[in-house]
């Protein structure tokens, strides 16, 4: 809502208090104002003159000289390019010495060898938006009132001396969608009196009764509870007065005539959007308000034809729909240059229909907007009066007798009941009982004391927000002062704060990844379908999941919920090596969301994964080291410490697999030891060839697991061991085992067979070479063995080693290298 | 004899001065002292002494030989002081070169501002609660006051995947999810982070996906001035002791009283600036006491207990705080963004 100051003085005295300071005041009242720009932009001495005469100017074509009287004693010489002008015409004379908005300055000049003492000004060089003015005036110069005074200052006759409030208007205000409102608060914060409109008292009686002409139904009355109409008897369609005109270009409003402006005027002054309807095209003076029928159409005032829903408020005369109720009007019956008779709407339509219709037809509108958030049924009847006494002096018209309505006019006030100890017990303060008494007066709201400092107070109709306790004491508290309440520290009992098990888990984890070199990135949850039925064996495709749709995605790129969290990873990767930071590492931990169900009936399952990637190098080349490339063992290296603070080393196992996507050689499942069994938590590995290529990648290590499955198994208890007092003894051992056996086999099947006395064991060192042969390879294994309670002994320890080296021979049918 | 002990004292001292490095003076020190240096050579003819002279020449001897072996240590402990620093010299190197960095990562901004955040809290007495992302339109809208057709759900369009069934525009739903789990046992007091999405079209300043952190408190006597007191009690936290806050009446539908929340400019303390557009005060924070409903949705009676909340966005408060442009570089993961924060 753009609220001119000038025309907010109408209703309230606000000498000494400047646009800017009333801004500040209502800013800390609750109604937010963005900006009060000031309608001049930089105009200085430009006046409205006649233009007396008008030739051609001898040597140029597009250009007129011109004889201006400007109310400065004598006429002026003036050039002036613009088509329009005409002798007889009043437009606005900048003289020299002007000034007009960019900072030109009007100076004596010769144009053409022609003496021009000035400049005839358009809109657009008055700082006007030309968008804004009537479509005759949005070219050449601005064509002034023929009664206008000669000689008077433009920012008078344009009323540019002034400036306008940018009301940012928050859902439960929409009462200051309306310069009454706007007055009520102005009113409410300064303690000044409200000199308010009282059109009933100007209404003048034509002898017939409009009850006569227009007859009004509401078949609906679930979506209109009042409607009521005037009929306006002979009008002379016209220009609205100018003051009107400026008002409305002030307020953001283009003026069009004078019937559709005073409609325009008086929404903006109360808050009710009214309609106009050409009574000749209104078949049988009928007006129904009713739901459309299937099939119907109608084409509103913009020259759309609308194919209109069954669930669509209609004003419909005898025949046919003639507008969308709240939304629009249609074109069969606008009011053009040959109306005569007016039918005037003023009612209540309920604003979920109106915001539903509107949205649905992308038709938003001053009037939708202020239906939506419901109008004020006190001001129903109100409004449509002041239109009517409007219509009857500036378009020529005759107000026939009453007001046809149907439905109710009035609805029960909400009385609310308040008191004292409550408003101070609530806000922490102590405002005295005085103060609040004050208040209600200031709000305009009737408070009946009920009880020593208890009062009962009637809200007023135009204040539809308020229904409880709570928000009176709101009402108290804005213009008690915000700034008033004091601080306070809260009573009671103290509580502690810590984070829970799963919480201090992702922070631990964010940690070591990043003190593993690995950044964290923060993605979109809400991703294109390619990327979401990549790696089946992660996105939940497995489980039966498809990816989740959003039933209005913005884009494709953005249009399913997240299912894996690696595809964004390789996007940032690309996205980093296609702007040359070419070593990535990153890691991310956020939820993905999985649902069996097509359609879904109840909410997704939300898991929460970290995700990680490595390309590149992990060690870049510098003046005295070689670069490395990053592989496997570094993903998995740091899944390796992770899981080691976490406690969880013994309990998670690595297991080749070929999950696709990945690269088949070089991929492990990892698996959670957990309750006898184990569960699956997820995959590291190297991406498969394919996808870096896709990607634009080179080799790239990545891995996602599931948090969940770890949370309950953290152990985050640290017990003390004793150090160990007795030496323990190392044996190293090399065999040589076909290439397909695994490390992790040959260790675990040590730790079966060497029994208590082995502490570790682990290998050292892979060989593979041509001496080998390309079956088989050779591992170096180290073993530790120690007693806690005394030092071994030769015998005991070879006999050890010598079960170690059966069992490897046997299963393995490993040689011992010599 | 004593005269040739004293000849040999005269000379070796002699050549000894004009030693010049340490072999050279390896072979003085056998040739004098070792045993078949001269020393020893004129000691042999010891046995023909008689008994008086024997220790008076032992004695010379003696002396000759420790004034050979000072002179020999002296000059040693200069050869080995030199070879010394010739070593060291040979092992200088270029300090200036740079280091071997242990290159270690980050957490992201976001995060590094939401633990900040959260830690101030849980030093309050708060918990953390979390809820799901996906929501229904019940937690999302109906239970924080927001019917069907409430004119303030315009306020947060959202991504519905069905008709119940959304992307959380907020997270407050959190705050419900939390008062239901609380049985309605008061004081509670929780802090609510998380992603939330909205359908806005991506820009400088606007991101359909971005990160709140909302807080409430619920319990038998909870006064507005409560609200006031933990906000300054954060704010200070967060920006340093002189930060004031300032509340301004503002809309909520699931608080009554509303207000928004500006705190002193933290770059020029008030001052006015660039980033608080010369008012010295920027906006971070909306907040107000719990609607009854939402009290009752929460499973509490409004006539028993009071409440308040507050929820901020973590993306303004982290540009804010690093005077970033663009809200988009948070999640573009460009390392080169990703890689500047990495202050304390």
């Amino acid at each position: 809502m753009n609220v001119s100051y000038q025309w907010l003085k109408d209703y309230i005295d606000l000498s000494g208090i400047e646009p800017a300071q009333l801004a500040e005041m209502m800013t800390r009242g609750g109604i937010e104002i963005d900006s009060v720009p000031s309608r001049n932009l930089g105009v200085t001495q430009v006046v409205a003159g006649l233009v007396k005469t008008k030739e051609k100017h001898p040597d140029a074509d597009k250009l007129s000289v011109c004889t201006v009287d400007a109310g400065t004693g004598e006429d002026l010489q003036i050039v002036c390019g613009a088509p329009n002008v005409a002798a007889g015409l009043k437009v606005p004379v900048a003289v020299v010495g002007a000034e007009l908005p960019g900072g030109l300055k009007i100076k004596r000049a010769k144009l053409r060898g022609v003496e021009s003492q000035g400049m005839l000004c358009s809109a657009k060089e008055l700082g006007i938006n030309e968008k804004l003015l009537p479509k005759e005036q949005q070219e050449g110069l601005y064509i002034l009132p023929a009664d206008t005074k000669i000689g008077a200052s433009i920012l008078d006759v344009l009323a540019l001396d002034d400036s306008i409030l940018e009301l940012d208007l928050t859902p439960n205000r929409s009462d200051c969608l309306s310069m009454l409102g706007v007055a009520y608060e102005a009113s409410a914060l300064t303690g000044r009196p409200l000199t308010l409109p009282d059109p009933a008292m100007e209404l003048i009686s034509s002898g017939e009764w409009a009850s006569e002409r227009v007859k009004v139904k509401i078949s609906n009355p679930e979506l209109c509870s009042h409607y009521s109409a005037r009929y306006i008897r002979g009008v002379k369609i016209g220009p609205s007065p100018l003051w009107m005109q400026n008002r409305l270009i002030a307020a953001g409003v283009r003026p069009i005539s004078n019937i559709v402006d005073i409609t325009n005027y008086v929404m903006l002054e109360y808050g009710q959007p009214l309609h106009a309807f050409d009574a000749a095209k209104v078949a049988g003076g009928q007006i129904d308000v009713r739901l459309a029928r299937e099939g119907e159409t109608l084409e509103t005032l913009d020259g759309k034809e609308r194919s209109l829903e069954p669930h669509m408020l209609l004003i419909a005369d005898a025949e046919k729909p003639i507008a969308l109720a709240g939304v629009m009007g249609g074109l069969n019956s606008e009011v053009t240059d040959d109306t005569v008779d007016i039918i005037l709407e003023s009612a209540r339509f309920d604003g979920g229909s109106v915001r539903r219709t509107s949205r649905q037809l992308g038709l938003r509108s001053e009037a939708s907007a202020r239906f939506e958030k419901e109008v004020d049924p006190g001001r129903v009847l109100e409004a449509l009066d002041r239109a009517a006494v409007l219509m009857a002096k500036y378009a020529g018209g005759e107000v026939l007798d009453g007001a046809v309505q149907a439905g109710a006019a009035n609805v029960e006030p909400v009385v609310v009941k308040i008191g004292l100890d409550r408003i101070n017990s609530f806000l922490g303060t102590r405002i005295p009982s005085l103060e609040v008494k004050t208040i209600w007066s200031r709000l305009q709201f009737q408070a009946v004391e009920t009880a020593e400092s208890e009062w009962q107070v009637t809200v007023p109709s135009r204040r539809n927000g308020i229904s409880r306790d709570v928000d009176l004491i709101e009402e108290v508290a804005r213009l008690h002062g915000y700034d008033e309440i004091p601080t306070t520290p809260i009573e009671g009992p103290t509580t502690t704060g810590a984070l829970t098990k799963p919480q201090a888990v992702r922070r631990e984890l964010r940690k070591l990844l990043a003190a593993a070199g690995l950044f964290e990135a923060i993605s979109y949850n809400v991703v294109s379908p390619q990327r979401a039925a990549l790696f089946p064996q992660l996105n939940g495709s497995a489980e039966g999941a498809k990816p989740i749709p959003l039933a209005m995605p913005m884009s494709e790129e953005r249009s399913v919920l997240r299912t894996v969290l690696l595809p964004s990873l390789l996007e940032a990767a690309a996205y980093n090596q296609a702007r040359k930071t070419n070593d990535v590492a990153l890691f991310e931990i956020a939820n993905v969301f999985h649902s069996d169900e097509t359609a879904l009936t109840k909410l997704p399952t939300e898991k929460t994964r970290v995700a990680l990637l490595l390309t590149g190098n992990r060690v870049s080349s510098a003046w005295n080291r070689q670069s490395e490339k990053v592989d496997f063992y570094d993903a998995k290296g740091i899944l390796d410490s992770v899981f080691e603070r976490f406690g969880l080393a013994d309990r998670i196992a690595y297991s080749a697999a070929q999950p696709e996507h990945f690269h088949p050689g070089r991929t492990a499942e990892l698996k959670l030891e957990r309750d006898g069994g184990s569960v699956s938590i997820g995959y590291v590995g190297q991406l498969h060839p394919d996808l870096q290529r896709e990607f634009d990648l080179g080799d790239t290590f990545v891995a996602e697991i599931e948090l969940a499955a770890l949370y309950d198994h953290v152990d985050a208890s640290i017990k003390y061991r004793t150090l160990p007092r007795y030496p323990s003894v190392e044996r190293d051992l090399a065999v040589v085992v076909g290439r397909e056996v695994e490390g992790g086999a040959l260790v675990a099947a040590i730790e079966e067979a060497a029994g208590e006395l082995l502490e570790s064991a682990g290998v050292f060192d892979v060989y593979t070479g041509e001496r080998l042969g390309t079956e088989k390879k050779s591992v170096a294994l180290s073993t530790v063995y120690r007693h806690p309670e005394r030092t071994l002994t030769d015998e005991e320890v070879t006999e050890a080693h010598n079960r170690v080296l059966t069992k490897l021979e046997q299963t393995f049918g490993a040689e011992l290298r010599k | 004899m004593k005269e040739r002990l004293e000849g040999l004292r005269g000379e070796a001292l002699e050549r000894l001065k004009e030693v010049s490095d340490p072999n050279q003076l390896n072979e003085l020190k056998v040739h004098y002292l070792g045993k078949k240096g001269q020393l020893t050579e004129i000691l042999r003819g010891m046995g023909g002494l008689s008994a008086e002279e024997r220790p008076v020449i032992g004695q010379v001897a003696n002396e000759v030989r420790a004034a050979i072996e000072a002179v020999i240590a002296e000059k040693q402990e200069a050869f080995d002081r030199e070879e010394t620093a010739r070593r060291l010299r040979s092992e200088t190197i270029d300090v200036t070169l740079p280091g071997k960095k242990r290159e270690t990562g980050l957490v992201h901004p976001l995060t590094k501002v939401t633990q900040e955040i959260e830690d101030i809290f849980l030093g309050m007495g708060y918990s953390i609660a979390e809820g799901p992302e996906v929501e229904t339109d019940f937690y999302n809208f109906e239970a924080l006051n927001l019917p069907k057709n409430h004119p303030a759900r315009d306020m947060q369009d959202s991504f519905y995947l069905t008709d119940d069934i959304l992307l959380r525009t907020h997270t407050s739903p959190v705050q419900i999810r939390a008062m239901r789990a609380a049985g309605g046992k008061t004081p509670l007091k929780v802090i609510c982070p998380g992603k939330v999405y909205r359908r806005d079209d991506d820009d400088a300043t606007h991101s359909f996906m971005f990160h709140q952190i909302e807080g409430i408190v619920v319990g038998p006597n909870i006064r507005m001035s409560d609200l006031k007191g933990t906000l300054l009690q954060f704010v200070q936290a967060m920006y340093g002791e002189n930060t004031q806050i300032r509340l301004r009446p503002s809309f909520f539908p699931f608080t009554e009283p509303s207000a928004e929340v500006d705190v002193t400019c933290a770059q020029c303390g008030g001052h006015g600036c660039r980033m608080c557009k010369h008012t010295g005060w920027i906006e971070i924070l909306g907040c107000g006491m719990v609607h009854p409903k939402v009290l009752e949705y929460g499973g509490y009676d409004p006539k028993e207990v009071t409440g308040f909340a507050f929820g901020m966005g973590v993306e303004r408060i982290a540009l804010l705080k690093y005077d970033i442009d663009d809200i988009r570089h948070f999640y573009n993961n460009d390392l080169r963004f990703l890689g500047q924060f990495a202050r304390l």
